[in-house]
């Protein structure tokens, strides 16, 4: 069915129940109770997961297949969230346009500086694509302030046209919608002492999330993907066979920009204010950290990445020395204080030097991330069976 | 014409901080073959290394001073510095005054150190990984260096003034028939263009015209024969490791008068940085030397107003057009060796 196996639809139906679930599944812990800070069952969360696992899992086309490492794939996000902007300016409230638009700009910029950077590979490829993102970034701080809001931003206003909308007379800005139902309805309930926010804004997410990891696992599986992976064990035997691979790099380098415009946009919709700063490098370099952070080139890997990081990053810098405190009364005053003070730097706001630490762990010893971690816990409890049983028949024979 | 020269003279502080750093990348690129993505925090931490002395300098006791009084009648506590006391008021003046230059003697030691550990610790187990890999480690320790400045030194940058005999600016213009005030030029920026020049001067000599020089020279062109002869050819890479290091934090160390040093200073450099190594050509030195130069002073020309006018923005972008360009036709850069990473 839908032109998967039978273990991927499995693996497919599981993500999108998960994604429907999420709601309910983040929020464990009662409200008011002193693990409720965990929780992360709120919509400005989720909805920033789903659009994260967006942008990795099209970076994860690229580079995961690949082994291209771009260090500019910000500039897609920003061009995505300005055509987004732009739409609600123009048009009309409602995403759709702008979705659109922000998918087929990102896809745009993906050809120019795809065709240009691919070119060349390895460094020169990441500093081609980086040179190219700041540039993007540059240029949207100074000259094309008139397009992009310069440093302030580029927000709907009320004044703007919208010419596809109702005159507007409220005297606001409309709200962002989708056929009328508000990206912030937000239907909430009260049920075993746990407050659940079903969120019209992350169900668009979190629907578009898995229909683009739907998309990325069919390019997975296909004869494209195969291709590409080819590509990435060895481009130069795959040139000697006679074949041109430069058309396949693009396609995925395109794919992967019309993912993070995709994401722009939807970033732009959950928020309705594009700023530049989405378009630095620092904003590149976390796709980079949350794909190599899940599991480069696995399906699940930028998806668990772009969780994981999101999800520390907004729990991290909740805890401050108080709740570090809370947490070690238990032990001796002498190593309560020394606990604190040694986690201290990590926690509120040193949560980009936890996050730096990490990944530098995960690529010194674990390089296939958190996915080859999993695997690597999951087969030791495999293995043990088997120690007791006869030794593999692996040795040669006499 | 004089606002010709004015943004040569412009551009050549900031092609110099862009020449030393390539310089170092580049060192380390053709020696190790390692693509260093900290390098830029190199520079970062060398600027620190002087906001580190001017805060020890600045270390005082509190004491009480029974000659005055507060307003209420009490002794006045007075914060004296340690330094004050120990050298008296004129010296103590003297090295806070000269707390800059004085801060390379610090930088080069730290500096040396910062490198080997960094080399034999973590860039030494990525010599076999791939490129994409040991851009990924470099930009991870990157982070944690940067974030680590950041918690001991705040995010504000910190201003870190020049000796007062350098503060004042030449009026170059009269020497040269202009009228007066037409090209004027800070004196400290002067000094931080002959400083590059110095060490720029004294890496090439060093590597031309000692014995440790012609052996990494060696090691440089053929690694494994070298190591093949009984030289010891990792050590010496290590201490060249150090060397880029040394170059980097001086840079930085040296530029705090120019530029306030920040947490994120490194970074801003580092990519410009890039851009200029890979237009100088990949591996070549006196390639990155001369692109860090010229893409100082075209960057400034950029920014001459009437340049804008025609082009407008271009003082932004004008880098990595000229980046974009050279990559595209000439993939080696400028003063590449043919076949040495032209893909």
């Amino acid at each position: 069915m839908l032109g998967l196996g039978k273990k991927d639809l499995m693996f497919l139906l599981i993500v999108v129940l998960l994604t429907l679930t999420a709601p309910i599944l983040l929020n464990p812990f009662p409200e008011g109770s002193a693990m409720a800070q965990f929780n992360a069952g709120y919509p400005d969360l989720m909805q920033r997961i789903a659009i994260f696992a967006i942008f990795a899992v099209g970076f994860n086309i690229l580079f995961g297949l690949t082994g291209y490492l771009s260090f500019g794939h910000a500039a897609f996000i920003g061009v995505g969230s300005y055509a987004m902007v732009w739409m609600m300016k123009l048009l009309t409230m409602n995403i759709l346009p702008g979705l659109i638009l922000s998918i087929v700009m990102g896809g745009l910029f993906a050809v120019v500086i795809g065709y240009v950077s691919l070119r060349r590979s390895g460094i020169y490829f990441s500093i081609l694509t980086l040179a190219f993102a700041q540039m993007c970034f540059n240029m949207a701080y100074s000259v094309l302030t008139p397009i992009t809001g310069g440093e302030n931003g580029l927000g709907p206003q009320i004044a703007d046209p919208r010419i596809l909308d109702a005159v507007n007379t409220s005297g606001s800005v409309p709200e962002v919608n989708l056929f009328g139902l508000s990206m912030r309805a937000t239907y909430k309930m009260d049920l075993w002492g746990r407050l659940f926010q079903f969120n019209a804004g992350y169900y668009v997410c979190g629907i578009l999330s898995v229909l683009m990891f739907y998309l990325a696992l069919r390019i997975f599986r296909s004869p494209f993907g195969m291709m590409l992976r080819a590509i990435k064990s060895n481009q130069h035997r795959l040139n000697y066979t006679g074949l041109n691979s430069k058309p396949y790099m693009l396609a995925a380098f395109v794919i992967s920009g019309m993912y993070a415009g995709l994401a722009g946009g939807l970033m732009a919709a959950m928020d309705p204010l594009a700023g530049a700063d989405r378009m630095q490098w620092s904003a590149s370099g976390e796709v980079v950290l949350m794909v190599i952070l899940g599991g480069v080139g696995t399906m699940l890997g930028p998806v668990l990445g772009a969780g994981f990081i999101k999800y520390f990053e907004n729990i991290f810098s909740k805890i401050n020395d108080s709740v570090l405190h809370d947490w070690f009364s238990i032990f001796p005053k002498w190593l309560e204080n020394l606990l604190v003070g040694i986690l201290h730097p990590f926690v509120g706001q040193g949560w980009n030097l936890t996050l730096g630490v990490l990944f530098m762990l995960v690529v010194i010893f674990l390089p296939g991330g958190l996915i080859e971690g999993g695997q690597r816990i999951g087969r030791l409890f495999r293995r043990k069976p088997d120690a007791k049983g006869p030794a593999p028949a692996s040795t040669p024979a006499e | 014409m004089d606002a010709l020269i004015l943004q040569t003279l412009n551009g050549l502080d900031k092609g110099s901080a862009y020449a030393l750093i390539a310089l170092g990348l580049t060192i380390i690129f053709g020696t190790l073959g390692v693509v260093n993505f900290a390098h830029g925090t190199l520079f970062m931490l060398g600027a620190f290394c002087a906001v580190t002395l001017q805060r020890i300098i600045g270390i005082s006791e509190t004491i009480i001073d029974p000659t005055k009084k507060d307003f209420l009648g009490n002794p006045l506590k007075v914060e004296v510095p340690y330094l004050q006391a120990w050298f008296g008021h004129d010296t103590a003046a003297a090295i806070t005054n000269w707390s800059v230059p004085l801060s390379l003697l610090l930088t080069v030691p730290v500096m040396v150190g910062i490198g080997v550990v960094m080399e034999r610790g973590l860039i030494k187990h990525f010599y076999k990984r791939s490129h994409a890999d040991q851009i990924l480690v470099t930009f991870g320790l990157a982070i944690v260096l940067q974030e680590v400045i950041k918690h001991f030194f705040g995010a504000n940058p910190i201003p870190t003034p020049a000796p007062a005999e350098f503060a004042g600016s030449i009026d170059f213009g009269t020497m040269l028939g202009f009228p007066p005030n037409a090209i004027v030029y800070p004196y400290w920026r002067m000094i931080y263009f002959l400083f590059s020049l110095f060490v720029i001067g004294g890496v090439f000599a060093f590597l031309q015209f000692t014995t440790f020089g012609m052996v990494v020279r060696a090691g440089m062109a053929d690694r494994e024969t070298v190591g093949l002869l009984g030289i010891n050819i990792d050590r010496r890479f290590t201490f060249m490791f150090g060397l880029a290091a040394v170059v980097a934090g001086t840079a930085g160390a040296m530029y705090t008068p120019i530029n306030s040093p920040n947490f994120h200073m490194g970074m801003d450099f580092l990519v410009l940085s890039f851009v200029v190594v890979v237009v100088g050509g990949m591996g070549s030195l006196p390639g990155a030397v001369l692109s860090g130069f010229l893409l100082g002073i075209l960057e400034s020309y950029a920014s001459m107003n009437w340049i804008k006018d025609i082009i407008p923005g271009i003082d932004q972008i004008i880098i990595y057009v000229i980046a974009i360009v050279v990559l595209l036709t000439r993939p080696r850069g400028l003063m590449g060796r043919k076949g040495v990473m032209e893909d």
